[in-house]
Parts: C-alpha cells; sequence; structure tokens
C-alpha cells in the first residue's frame, strides 16, 4: 500500500529524465517491462526506474513500520484476549512486511540504515494516514477496514509490477492483507451492533478515518505528475483515481450493512456509471500532512526515532559479540 | 468458602491459575515492546513471544474456568480480577527496563517455564499436559532466543555487559520464588542452575550473588507494578460493564 508517490523533499522536477540513458538499452528495457517481463536486481535499469522503486519500496517499507504504532497504541488495551492475540498478530505481520520490503529496496543498492536514517531526518516519507491518532477501540476496527482495505486496492496490482524483488514481496504481503481487512472490519461490525457508546465509537472512528483514507491513494490523477511513466513502466498498474473509486465503491456498502453512515453528503449511486459519485477530498489537508502537519506526525516520528537510539547499544553489542566470535573461531 | 479456600481444594486449578497468569502477564508486558524495539528482527521477535504466552494463557485459563464452573470464561478470569486474586510470579510483572533488563526476565522465566513444562507435558493429568505438550516446544525457543541474546550482551561491549548485569541484578530477587516449597517447583532447581550457570559462564558473567528472595505473587500479594498493568490492561472491559466486543 501507500505507494501515494509522495515527493522527498529535495526532488525538485517531478518526472525524472531518461535523456541521459543509451537510447538502444533503453529501447530494450522498455521493450521487456511492456511484455510484462519481471526486472530483477541484477539487470539493465534506467536511474529513473531505480530511483522511482527506491523512493516507493522505500516509502512503504516506512509506513509499514511508522503503522505499527497507531495500532501498536491499543494492543495492551485490546478488551479480551482473542482480540489482543489478534492485534498482535497483526501488527507482527506489518512489521515483517516492512522487513521483507527494506530487503527489496536493498537489492537497488540502498542500505537499511541509509533509509532509515532518510526517515528520521524527513527526507523520505510514509503514508499521511499514520499521522492520525487512534483515539478508541473503534479506531483499530476502522483501520483494519479501511486503511488495510485500501492497501488491498494498492497492492493487489502491484503483484505483477515489473520489478521482480517488489512484486514477490507484494505476494507475501497481499496474503496477509486481506485477513487484516476482515478482522477491521469484524470489530467494527461488532461494534456497530453493540451498546449505544460502542455504536458511537464506530462511527465517530468511520467519520475520522474516511477522508483520510481516501486520500491514501494519493493526489488526483491530474496533479500526479509521474503517473504515466510510472504506469509505462508497470511500477503502478492503475492510476490513483482508479483504485480511489474502486475502494469507494467497495466500501460505501459494507458500511450500509453494519448500519454506519459514511460522512460524505455528495455520496451517491450513479446509475449511468455504475459507481458511486463522491464529494471533493480536501487536499490542502493532505498536502499540509505530507508536510509532516499531521496531528501525530512528531509523536510518530519522536517514537522511531527514540526506538533507534535507545536500542544503538544493542546493535552495537550484537556487532561486537559476532566479530569477537568470528575471531576466536578464527584463532582455533 | 473464600477464593483462597477453592483454590487450595482442587490443585489443577490452582495450577492452571498459575500457569494462566504467568503466561498472561509476561505476554502483555512483551506486547508493549511492539514498535519500540532496538531493531525490527526484534520487534518481530518479541511479538512472537508474546503471542505464544498469550495463546498459553488463553488455554490455561479456559481450563481454570472449566474446573472453577462458575461460569467465569477465561476473559472474566483475565480482565475482572483484581490483584489479590491474580496467582503469577512477581517476576513476570517487572518492568520491562531496558532491553536487557527484558532479556534477563525472560531469560530466567523461560528457562523456569521449560522445565516445568516438560514436567507437566508428561504428567498424567490429561487437561493440563495437552496444553503443555505444545507449549513446551515455544517455550524451548524462547529460551534459545533468551539465552542467545545473554551470550551476545554478556560477550558484547561494556555498556550491553552493564546493562546486562544491572538486569540480572533487578530479577534476581525473585528468582526463590520460582522454587518455593510450597507454591514453586522445588525439584527443578539444580537443572535450572545448571542451565544458568552454564549461559552465564559463556556470556563470561558471575552468577549474582545470592540474596532474601522476595514472595507472595502465587498468593496474591504482588508488586506495585502489577496493578497499573491491570489497569491499562482491563480498562475497556471496566469501563464498559457488560460490553461485548
Ligand atoms: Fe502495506
Ligand atoms: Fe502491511
Ligand atoms: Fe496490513
Amino acid at each position: 500500500m501507500y505507494t501515494t508517490e509522495l515527493k522527498d523533499k529535495n526532488q525538485k522536477s517531478a518526472a525524472l529524465s531518461v535523456a541521459d540513458e543509451d537510447p538502444e538499452k533503453l529501447a530494450a528495457f522498455e521493450a521487456r517491462v511492456a511484455a510484462d517481463d519481471f526486472i530483477e536486481p541484477k539487470d539493465w535499469m534506467p536511474e529513473a526506474y531505480r530511483k522511482t522503486l527506491i523512493r516507493q519500496i522505500s516509502q512503504h517499507a516506512h509506513s509499514e513500520i511508522v503503522g505499527m504504532l497507531p495500532e501498536g497504541n491499543w494492543i495492551t488495551r485490546a478488551p479480551n484476549l482473542r482480540r489482543k492475540a489478534i492485534l498482535l498478530a497483526k501488527v507482527q505481520d506489518e512489521g515483517g512486511h516492512g522487513l521483507y520490503l527494506y530487503a527489496a529496496a536493498e537489492t537497488l543498492g540502498i542500505s537499511r540504515e541509509e533509509m532509515i536514517e532518510a526517515l528520521h531526518s524527513g527526507r523520505a516519507k510514509y503514508s499521511t494516514i499514520f499521522n492520525y491518532p487512534t483515539l478508541t477501540w473503534a479506531d483499530i476496527g476502522a483501520i483494519g477496514w479501511l486503511v488495510d482495505g485500501a492497501a488491498i486496492m494498492n497492492q493487489v496490482p502491484l503483484q505483477r509490477t515489473s520489478y521482480g524483488p517488489y512484486a514477490r514481496a507484494m505476494v507475501r504481503i497481499c496474503k496477509e492483507e486481506s485477513f487484516h481487512q476482515r478482522q477491521g472490519y469484524e470489530i467494527m461490525c461488532v461494534l456497530a451492533a453493540g451498546t449505544p457508546e460502542q455504536k458511537r465509537m464506530a462511527q465517530d472512528a468511520l467519520n475520522r478515518w474516511w477522508w483520510p483514507s481516501l486520500m491514501m491513494f494519493g493526489p488526483p490523477d491530474d496533479k500526479s505528475p509521474n503517473t504515466a511513466q510510472s504506469v509505462r513502466w508497470r511500477i503502478k498498474r492503475e492510476t490513483n483515481d482508479e483504485l480511489r473509486q474502486k475502494f469507494v465503491d467497495v466500501t460505501v456498502p459494507q458500511a450500509e450493512a453494519i448500519g454506519l453512515r459514511v460522512p460524505d453528503p455528495a455520496l451517491k449511486w450513479d446509475e449511468a456509471r455504475g459507481a458511486y459519485d463522491f464529494g471533493d477530498i480536501n487536499w490542502e489537508e493532505f498536502y499540509a500532512v505530507v508536510r509532516g502537519e499531521g496531528a501525530t506526525a512528531k509523536e510518530r516520528i519522536q517514537a522511531r526515532t527514540s526506538a533507534w537510539e535507545d536500542g544503538a547499544w544493542v546493535r552495537e553489542a550484537a556487532a561486537t559479540h559476532a566479530s569477537k566470535r568470528a575471531m576466536r573461531l578464527a584463532a582455533e | 468458602m473464600t477464593e483462597e479456600d477453592v483454590v487450595a481444594e482442587n490443585p489443577i486449578l490452582h495450577h492452571a491459575l498459575r500457569l494462566g497468569d504467568d503466561a498472561l502477564i509476561l505476554g502483555q508486558r512483551l506486547s508493549e515492546w511492539c514498535g519500540h524495539a532496538p531493531m525490527l528482527e526484534l520487534d518481530l521477535a518479541l511479538a512472537n513471544i508474546g503471542l505464544d504466552l498469550i495463546g498459553q494463557a488463553t488455554h490455561f485459563l479456559n481450563l481454570a474456568s472449566e474446573i472453577e464452573g462458575k461460569g467465569r470464561d477465561a476473559d472474566a478470569l483475565a480482565f475482572h480480577r483484581d490483584v489479590l486474586d491474580f496467582r503469577n510470579c512477581l517476576l513476570v510483572e517487572q518492568p520491562n527496563g531496558d532491553f536487557a533488563q527484558t532479556i534477563a526476565r525472560q531469560f530466567l522465566f523461560s528457562n523456569w517455564q521449560e522445565l516445568l513444562m516438560r514436567e507437566i507435558a508428561a504428567a498424567p493429568e490429561p487437561r493440563l499436559s495437552a496444553i503443555g505438550a505444545k507449549a513446551v516446544k515455544e517455550i524451548a525457543y524462547h529460551a534459545r532466543f533468551a539465552s542467545e541474546w545473554v551470550v551476545r550482551l554478556g560477550d558484547g561491549t561494556d555498556e550491553s555487559r552493564a546493562r546486562l548485569i544491572a538486569g540480572l541484578d533487578w530479577m534476581w530477587r525473585f528468582v526463590d520464588e520460582l522454587f518455593d516449597p510450597k507454591d514453586g517447583a522445588p525439584s527443578l532447581r539444580a537443572d535450572w542452575d545448571a542451565r544458568i550457570a552454564r549461559t552465564l559462564a559463556e556470556a563470561s558473567l558471575e552468577l549474582p550473588k545470592p540474596r532474601r528472595g522476595i514472595v507472595g505473587g502465587r498468593s496474591g500479594h504482588h508488586s506495585e507494578h502489577l496493578g497499573h498493568l491491570l489497569s491499562e490492561m482491563q480498562f475497556l472491559q471496566r469501563a464498559y460493564p457488560g460490553a461485548t466486543w
């Protein structure tokens, strides 16, 4: 998920240029991609392709890791043993996704440390969705239902993305995302059928998470400068607006089925299109969150940075022990 | 009849509650790490151990509920008892501290829990042994994981060594309770001592000095830490009585 192609801070020109590439190699590359061949780490690739992929995969990896925090906020307060186990397993899966994705990005010639440093310094982005707070237990339901639901929309087409290691990581990840979505929706079903307080929690969570979830698909196509090239390179397989529409069409009936109201007065079924019309998205809000002005942006980065800094002595100890051991073995 | 009398009368209930509470409280502690560990691999490992423990807790508390026959299910036992009725050992409720303190706790506990669970898996009580047999494999991994980290930290840098010594020092007071003649497993002491000594030697650490053991967890007299853990864990069940989730 989370492949919203957020521009990094220092990235001036939107569409990365292929002007300097060897035209013959470029043509061969484009032909392979057009034929739905997988590109592997040792294959020739245009620099712009490599850079775009590093940005996209590392943003995705960071999103998985930062995404552990809003849900992690409720593991210790989960309401019963079953929910606690499911949530812990779910958040553990997200960590696993981060691990596969960092590994996939590393095949493009960047280290995990470099990527993490970019995240902590604010140079690298992660999905805007994780800069909103989880206030009640219903937020855990809403995240699974909407955020993982949106992730599935985004990620299913990426299982056929042109870069082999990324596509294979996506296959593993997608297997787990549908369980994430189901457990979230199930939480919402139970709350929506629960006490008046529980219904209120559920509706309030939908009210707060609906629009940010739609923003997860990224800017509208006419404001998304890299889309054409990314679609041609099979880094993206469907545009932001196409995926957003799909998500709305799948999700609205799910809300109605459990008696929750989608917080959009303009929402209405369009018979002719066979799709829902929906209201305007507040893109000002989206860009503000991209700039790091989200409600919990500081908390999220602070949590990641202190975990990393507080753990430095552990990583150092492990490395020191490993080299001591290697030296002892060599001396034997 | 008080809760104490009921427990004293039924040794299987007694075991199921102690084993369930140990696993639940340590699982809860480990889940506090989620998203905050020193590296991603450790986030995954600690969550994994926590998950195993919450699974064990569910099985043992289900059994306790069945034997008790009062219509309190495992969730009622976990979320509606207060400090005086929890039967876990003091060791598992100790705060995470830094990673070394967490590892020290896991090392001492998992090695004990593995020996105990092997015994339970082989014991004639079929309901306990069925749970024990499945848990043994999980716990053997927890003990190996913790022991390997004891060696890494002990034989790592000066800082990691000092932190591990401090972590063991924090936890060592609560070891005797595990082998208490009345409420513990005194017959396991020799095996446990040997395991601990072997790993500490590999980490080139000395055994902590013997000290006065603190006990009380098995009879509901806990440290101050447990009440805070429970108030967080039980929040939703307490704030919305009667709701289902
Ligand atoms: Fe994802
Ligand atoms: Fe994920
Ligand atoms: Fe997920």
